[in-house]
């Protein structure tokens, strides 16, 4: 057995470490191109600049402000449905419901985002438009509603997976105990799978704030600095989308580079926040 | 996590030519049904496509997406006369049609502009105009106007016409879609309609000529501007200064907001990219623009 499992365990450490390599050779690129912008200062007046590529001026200050709007709101729509769907489908219902939400939260995550986009442009946005917001009913709202949608499947699945890792002995006696399902949920199971549910957030907050379809087709991609949830506003992705197409030399197009690694400035970031909140203030007690 | 967000970020590029794409797909659809008269005239003008005799190989066409229509069909009517050619078109906007032929990925690079003189002395571009396509401002066909003076229009764009009440119209709050600053559609409008005049920062953007059709034909209160080839029943175009932007005013010249379709080449065009611009400059190609919606040139 110790023979043959040599080369399978060096493959794969391969892959890991490829997968690794990889991540970290984006941010190389990332800081190869945008280093100019880097060096002359300019990368953080364009963080504070409006996007006014008629004046010159090509700050993506408006991004990053609906980038963050959307994606947070979106978080705090979801977590809640979220964590209540994981409670019913890992403890509350009866097993047989359970297993169909489970199927169901599946099918949802595999949901092309297109689709969910284009339902949303035919009955969300008529309905944002004469019934609550107004306007032309491409706004964060909208947008954050169905992305709300697209993450909560990510964060189900993980807070279920969570929430079932519990020891099988601790569960068995809580239930020796007497204890009710919602008991053991909130006293054992909640307190235990706590480090699952932030990684669970990590990955939600992350494709919020990495989707670019939904806001491309849903928040208006306006450049005003949004400053209401019913505002047009425009991600920092939607906004290299739109920008992509500039030509190589211009200003418009190397202020991609500076979206690109302020974009993956935020995700180290977050995950370094919610790493270092889990391992060092919510250390579990065991 | 983070190679998944990167993957997932790669991914929406393609998902977006996939939209664009079924646009297109349907385009050459309506085209194909087209085909049956256009192959009466080939045999008319057959000699167009004798340059293309003996040639094989592939032709790499991309750029503007108001090429796209004419590209495809000379395309397929010059691939169905000589089976070993193959011609590729792709989208992707000005920006990119001159970018991508100048760094030699594509052969033929569109623009729905003129390239300026820094990237045809960067690249060492050389330039055919073979149309010219109007931009005309559009409204959704529930609105009562229809009309507008230059500067009502660009008050509207601008903000400070903010309700289509003080132009004649409803009650309502006036939303209006532009398009990204690397379009060649909106840098004709915004030059020749709006007098290079603000945009509204608050306006919504689009990211094609279909997907601002999409967004006026489903919002009662916009207004946007497509190219005028472009323009059908889900949309209603907006007189601008009493003058319709449709196709015969495009041809006539009385709508000035126009601009005229460009191929670009590295370099003096050889080989099969030179076959083709001189097909679309032949009266073959010619009426194939005009089919499509432009105005020739010949």
């Amino acid at each position: 057995m110790k023979i043959h499992s040599g080369l399978p365990v060096h493959l794969f450490r391969l892959a890991a470490l490829g997968c690794g390599f990889l991540t970290i050779a984006v941010f190389m690129m990332m800081l190869y191109l945008g280093w100019p912008l880097l060096t002359s200062g300019q990368f953080f007046v364009l963080l504070s600049q409006n996007w006014l590529p008629e004046q010159n001026i090509y700050g993506i200050y408006p991004m990053l402000t609906g980038s963050i709007a959307i994606a947070i709101l979106s978080l705090c729509l979801s977590l809640p449905i979220s964590l209540g769907t994981a409670f019913v489908a890992a403890t509350l219902a009866p097993p047989k419901f359970r297993k169909l939400v489970m199927i169901m939260v599946r099918f949802m995550a595999g949901i092309p985002t297109v689709i969910y986009g284009f339902v949303a442009v035919f009955l969300l946005v008529p309905f944002m438009r004469e019934q609550l917001a107004g306007g032309s009913g491409l706004n964060i709202l909208t947008a954050s509603l169905v992305l709300a949608l697209l993450i909560a499947p990510t964060m189900i699945v993980f807070f279920v997976n969570g929430l079932g890792n519990v020891d099988k002995s601790y569960c068995l006696a809580v239930d020796a105990m007497g204890g009710r399902p919602i008991q053991k949920l909130l006293y054992l199971q909640l307190p235990q799978a706590w480090p699952t549910i932030i990684a669970g957030i990590i990955m939600g907050f992350g494709r919020a704030m990495g989707d670019t379809l939904i806001s491309l087709m849903l928040a208006g991609n306006s450049i005003a600095v949004p400053h209401s949830v019913v505002d047009s506003g425009r991600t920092l992705t939607a906004h290299i989308a739109l920008v992509i197409a500039a030509d190589f030399a211009s200003m418009e197009f190397k202020s991609i580079f500076a979206c690109g690694l302020v974009l993956y400035g935020f995700s180290v970031i977050v995950v370094i926040l919610l790493r270092y909140v889990t391992t060092v203030l919510l250390r579990p007690q065991s | 996590m983070l190679v998944r967000n990167i993957v997932q970020r790669g991914l929406c590029i393609p998902l977006i030519n996939t939209i664009l794409g079924e646009t297109m797909l349907k385009l050459s659809k309506i085209f194909t049904a087209g085909m049956l008269c256009l192959l009466m005239t080939t045999i008319a003008y057959s000699n167009d496509l004798d340059a293309f005799v003996g040639q094989k190989g592939i032709l790499k066409i991309a750029g503007g997406t108001a090429h796209i229509p004419v590209m495809k069909a000379a395309a397929e009517l010059i691939m169905t006369s000589n089976p070993d050619i193959r011609i590729t078109i792709a989208g992707g906007g000005t920006g990119v049609g001159i970018k991508q032929v100048g760094e030699g990925l594509v052969e033929i690079g569109n623009a729905g502009r003129k390239a300026t003189d820094e990237e045809i002395a960067t690249y060492n571009l050389s330039m055919v105009k073979w149309a010219i396509d109007g931009v005309g401002a559009v409204v959704n066909p529930k609105n009562s106007v229809t009309a507008l003076t230059a500067s009502q229009l660009q008050d509207i764009f601008a903000g400070k016409i903010v309700n289509w009440k003080e132009v004649g119209g409803e009650d309502r709050e006036i939303n209006i879609y532009d398009r990204d600053s690397a379009s060649g559609t909106r840098e004709v409008f915004w030059k020749k309609a709006l007098n290079s005049g603000d945009v509204a920062k608050k306006a919504n953007v689009v990211v094609s000529n279909g997907a601002m059709k999409t967004a006026i034909a489903g919002d009662p209160y916009s207004i946007g501007y497509v190219s005028v080839g472009h323009i059908d029943a889900t949309v209603s175009p907006v007189a601008l200064d009493g003058v319709v932007p449709n196709l015969e005013n495009t041809k006539s010249g009385s709508y000035g907001v126009a601009r005229g379709l460009y191929s670009l080449t590295k370099g003096e065009p050889a080989g099969l990219a030179q076959s083709f611009l001189d097909f679309l400059l032949s009266p073959t190609g010619q009426q194939i623009a005009k089919d499509k919606g432009f105005v020739g040139v010949k």
